[in-house]
């Protein structure tokens, strides 16, 4: 799904997966540390964002 | 060719005379060149409406889903690794079907003949590998290796893989080919150029859902696209919600697409969606070894696990 996206023109940065257990809470805040510093890098997402309807 | 029909017909007469089958599905002529349909024979006298030639690119699978009677169906390559896909989904059973095996030669792309000629097409004739069509102007010759549907130009996969009867020899796989290089050539597009290019491609679609119709895959009792609570996409023509629904249309399709172009071959735009299924075959080939419908008792990819799944998508 990653790899279709990817294709798509979703920035490879932009989506993750991950397995944490509900035990690993280290692991779980180093995890999402590390894919807001990613995300962030990549600025607000653009694509694969449905506008609303401008509305008079 | 023509050997073909004629042999689907002996075929279909002798199944149905034994009482071996209730119906026979397999092509009748359009009323439009070019444009064969499926037909379903339930007599034997009737058989003589049964035909074959280039322009059966239609996949019969489709019929079979949740069929309980017996069934004669008639099978190219494609049609037939569908048939495994459908059994081993359990749409249908081995036991109803008698598979009468088509080795197939490739189809012909209505739309490139069309692009080819002037005027309105009267009709189109095929020997020894040449297509001629007649139109108002006159008559125009085509090399059919080159007015191919794409898919088939580059189908490895051309006899079927299971068969009860088969109507000729089986005909030599092409070699050589490489089906994914158009694949290839957007991953290799960057991001920003790749969210074009399926902008490009999607923009004309008119959501008519002719390519989910058209598919074998696609036996869902309810589509997500025609729910309504939740609803999971729009239903417009918003670009986003006709992205999403290509999207997860390909994605439902993951392992179990054969490149058989029915949807590319059923959408009245002409958008060419199966570089979407292609891709989820090419990363299936390369991640798990894996082609769709090729074996009856093998479990497809996206249904098994094995210790060694490729699995650094996961941090």
């Amino acid at each position: 799904m990653k790899n279709l996206l990817e294709l798509m023109g979703i920035e490879a940065d932009r989506i993750h997966f991950s397995w944490i257990s509900s035990a690993e809470s280290t692991k779980f805040v180093k995890v999402v540390n590390e894919i807001t510093a990613k995300v962030k890098a990549l600025g607000p997402n653009q694509r694969f964002v449905k506008q609303a309807a401008k509305v008079a | 060719m023509s050997t073909y029909t004629e042999k689907i017909r002996e075929i279909s007469q002798r199944l149905l005379k034994e009482c071996k089958v209730e119906m026979v599905i397999g092509f009748r002529q359009g009323t439009l060149p070019m444009m064969n349909e499926p037909c379903i024979v339930r007599k034997p006298e009737e058989v003589e409406r049964l035909v074959w030639d280039s322009n059966c690119g239609i996949n019969l699978a489709n019929y079979l889903t949740n069929r309980k009677e017996k069934i004669g169906v008639v099978a190219k390559g494609c049609d037939s690794r569908n048939i495994v896909t459908h059994i081993l989904e359990n749409k249908i059973k081995r036991e109803q079907l008698v598979i009468i095996g088509v080795p197939c030669q490739g189809m012909i792309d209505k739309r490139k003949i069309a692009a080819g000629v002037q005027g309105e097409i009267l009709s189109v004739a095929e020997a020894d590998g040449e297509v001629t069509v007649q139109t108002a102007a006159g008559a125009q010759t085509f090399k059919k290796a080159e007015v191919l549907q794409q898919n088939c130009s580059v189908c490895t996969h051309r006899n079927p893989v299971i068969h009860d009867e088969m109507v000729a020899e089986p005909v030599a796989e092409q070699t050589g080919v490489d089906p994914y290089a158009d694949v290839a050539a957007i991953e290799a597009m960057s991001a920003e150029e790749r969210w074009k290019f399926f902008e490009e491609l999607l923009a004309p679609c008119i959501r008519c859902y002719a390519c989910r119709n058209a598919c074998p895959l696609c036996y869902c009792p309810t589509c997500f696209v025609d729910e309504s609570k939740p609803q999971w996409v729009g239903k417009g023509q918003d670009p986003i919600d006709v992205r999403t629904f290509h999207f997860l249309r390909a994605y439902h399709c993951a392992g179990r697409c054969t490149d058989c172009g029915a949807c590319e071959r059923a959408c009245p735009v002409g958008i060419n969606m199966r570089l979407l299924t292609k891709k989820l075959n090419k990363d299936c080939l390369a991640l798990y070894g894996w082609e769709a419908g090729l074996a009856e008792d093998k479990r497809p990819a996206l249904d098994t696990y094995k210790a060694n799944d490729p699995e650094n998508f996961i941090h």
